[in-house]
């Protein structure tokens, strides 16, 4: 027994010793060609490994981009991401960076802004919107790299005319029939601000003020989108599991035939085609639902921008890297092996991309219109505050919970009090 | 005590003191820090903004329903939870004592599920209740959302967390049924005791100081529950534990002062447990098999 935990123990000493050699090398051949650790979600496809290399060849020898990988959902990357800013890491040279982190990234000093000769390069064509959301204090902290927004997916076999309005939604699922019917997120997670934010502005209301220093949430439109989700929650048409249901619990049902409408992502039309392609050949898509039948709706953009780490050992290396994989050629193999839309405005009219996207045009229209979750340091505490008050969704009670709401967003926004 | 046992006794605190002090290096040193900031208003996000505040923190946490709530849940699961494991545990145990033949076998398919990580068991346990691609509504021919509603909720989230540990609870009582001299036994058996009175004449009596450090380990466990919780509703149907809130504060919202506060009041309230546990069990501890008198 003894014999055998000392062996172990060498063999660990073993490991370790190895271990510290190897990161010795990676410092020796640092002297030669720089590597720039790019911190970014594990995409499956190999797009960024790509991207990775191609910047890597197009520099001649000036620095070289690994890729480290962060798990999958926005949640855990940040928590990963935020510990290692936070404690100085010289390691994170280039940040993947979800949308809403703009603010709280910037504020904290973990992102570099972007010099201004190089963000007017990364900035020009790119929509307004995934320009604005890199953008905080009105300087850019990041390069808009890719987008998203949710659309409305239906069944063009058992739907005529999809519904401009969520009352026609509405109207239309409970005609058809059952539970189930249509397929929107009421988990108490990040999505549920998502849908929050979208229908709010829809209704033509937001969280915070312009300047985003305070609550705004005026009474009318907050209580109608809380009467809104409310009524979507307590439909017969609703799936009865719409409390736990997230993006990848609607698609799966909507994979198995029984849903009409769902609003989901663009990965759906992808993963259709692959999963059920009976589903996907009926599968058609349509902008997100109006609140209101005369004011188009304003979904929140979602996307992946570039960031550049405070404490990067190279930074300068970092900006020019964080360019060239932001740029054109690598967002078209972004959006065409991996399905993510570009955030350059032109792209939606490349042939390629568009068949990738045949719905281009409405996800370019969905994004000329999109609305931003709130810009703050203090997103996710807003975030919590808002999933503690609304969750679960057919126990709304608008009135109340409109506010409710504002002295719980209000608290988050000062960082005060549990939540 | 003579000069001999005190000998003794020095060199006994003398072996222990690496040990110990190792302990204070890595136990008191986080404990006294935690303390330390949860004076603090101190946000990661805004370092230039930390300030002494005092005990503020304290009264934000204590007047917060989210703490009231989530200590709630907490202590529901735990009793719970705990309860179960201790009869299934003994149960397990006996079983295990008693095993004529595959002893071995036995003993290690119990100790299976505690041999599996918490995040896997619970979510195995969460695919299983889920109402589509779970075999538990079907089984039992149910139409429940099981993470819906807080009941069902939690009735998952205890049923994982029985399913997990009754294992270990029945290890460690087996260690103690062990210890009973066989002697003993055969003695009530001639005397004319039944199985029942043997077992509660006998068997549960010297068991005693055995089943309060079980109860004693698998209580202070129970009450920092995460994984389960974490993994199967997130907290959300109002399921949320305090280690829930504590993670959400210093993980999520980075507010360390805060959350230093949350870390404070759960060690505090796992301490008087511990207290109060070692005042009732007090008398068995000191009676236990090889323990000072």
């Amino acid at each position: 027994m003894y014999c055998r935990s000392g062996f172990n123990f060498c063999l660990l000493l073993l490991l370790a010793g190895a271990l510290t050699a190897a990161a010795g090398c990676r410092h020796v051949e640092d002297r030669q060609t720089p590597a720039l650790a790019w911190y970014v979600f594990n995409e499956p496809s190999g797009a960024f490994l790509e991207a990775a290399k191609d910047c890597t060849e197009r520099s001649a020898g000036r620095y070289r981009i690994v890729l480290t990988p962060l798990p999958p959902d926005a949640d855990p990357q940040r928590e990963q991401l935020v510990r290692r800013l936070a404690a100085k890491d010289a390691d994170i040279d280039i940040i993947g960076m979800d949308v809403i982190w703009t603010s709280e990234f910037a504020e904290a000093g973990w992102v570099l802004p972007w010099p201004e000769l190089s963000a007017k390069q990364v900035t020009s064509g790119r929509l307004p919107v995934t320009v604005a959301s890199a953008t905080y204090r009105d300087r850019l902290w990041a390069a808009p790299f890719t987008s998203n927004a949710q659309l409305l997916w239906y069944r063009r076999d058992r739907v005529n005319k999809p519904p401009a309005t969520w009352d026609e939604l509405i109207e239309q699922a409970e005609a058809l029939g059952k539970a189930g019917t249509f397929q929107i997120q009421g988990q108490r997670y990040e999505g549920l601000t998502v849908f929050f934010v979208s229908l709010l502005a829809s209704a033509g209301g937001s969280i915070l003020d312009t300047a985003g220093n305070a609550v705004a949430l005026d009474r009318p439109s907050t209580v109608a989108t809380l009467a809104l989700m409310k009524r979507l929650a307590q439909s017969p048409a609703a799936d009865i599991a719409l409390d736990t249901a997230r993006e990848d619990q609607a698609r799966m049902a909507f994979e198995t035939g029984q849903p009409v409408f769902m609003v989901n992502y663009s990965y759906v039309w992808h993963s259709a085609q692959r999963n059920a392609p009976k589903v996907a050949s009926e599968m058609a898509v349509a902008r997100w639902p109006a609140v209101y039948r005369d004011r188009p709706s304003r979904v929140a953009a979602g996307g992946l921008n570039l960031g550049i780490g405070a404490f990067s050992r190279h930074p300068q290396l970092a900006f020019a890297a964080a360019e060239c994989l932001a740029s054109k050629t690598n967002q078209i193999r972004a959006a065409v092996k991996s399905g993510l839309p570009p955030t350059l405005e032109a792209l939606y009219d490349d042939p390629e991309v568009r068949r990738r996207f045949p719905f281009a045009d409405v996800l370019r229209e969905t994004l000329r219109d999109a609305t931003l979750r709130p810009k703050t340091p203090a997103y996710n505490d807003i975030s919590l505050a808002v999933g503690r008050t609304l969750h679960p969704l057919h126990a709304i009670d608008p009135e109340k919970d409109a506010v409710n709401l504002h002295q719980a967003i209000t608290r988050a926004l000062h960082s005060e009090g549990l939540l | 005590m003579n000069r001999l046992q005190r000998a003794e006794h020095r060199l006994g605190w003398l072996l222990c003191a690496p040990a110990a002090a190792a302990m204070l290096l890595v136990t008191a040193y986080p404990i006294l820090y935690a303390l330390w900031l949860s004076l603090f208003r101190y946000d990661l996000r805004f370092p230039e903004h930390r300030k002494f505040v005092g005990f503020s923190n304290y009264t934000e946490v204590l007047t917060s329903e989210v703490w009231w709530q989530a200590m709630t849940n907490t202590l529901v699961i735990t009793a719970i939870s705990v309860a179960f494991e201790l009869i299934l545990g003994l149960a397990l145990a006996l079983l295990m004592h008693k095993a004529a033949w595959g002893r071995r076998t036995v003993r290690t398919a119990v100790l299976i599920p505690y041999a599996i990580i918490t995040v896997v068991a619970a979510l195995a346990w969460k695919f299983a209740f889920d109402p589509i691609t779970g075999f538990v509504n079907a089984l039992l021919d149910l139409e429940i959302s099981w993470f819906t509603q807080r009941g069902p909720a939690l009735f998952v989230i205890i049923f994982t967390e029985i399913w997990k540990t009754a294992p270990f609870m029945a290890l460690l009582l087996l260690a103690g049924l062990t210890l009973i001299p066989d002697d003993l036994i055969k003695a009530a058996r001639v005397d004319g005791a039944n199985a029942w009175q043997r077992f509660s004449k006998v068997t549960l009596p010297l068991m005693m100081p055995t089943i309060g450090v079980a109860l004693l380990f698998r209580t202070l466990d129970a009450l920092r529950i995460f994984d389960s919780v974490y993994v199967q509703t997130r907290g959300a149907q109002d399921t949320e534990t305090v280690s829930i809130v504590a993670y959400n504060t210093l993980i999520v919202r980075l507010n360390l002062g805060l959350g230093a506060a949350v870390a404070v009041l759960i060690f505090c309230t796992m301490m008087a447990i511990a207290l109060l546990f070692l005042k009732s069990f007090g008398p068995a501890f000191a009676r236990s098999p090889g323990g000072r008198p």
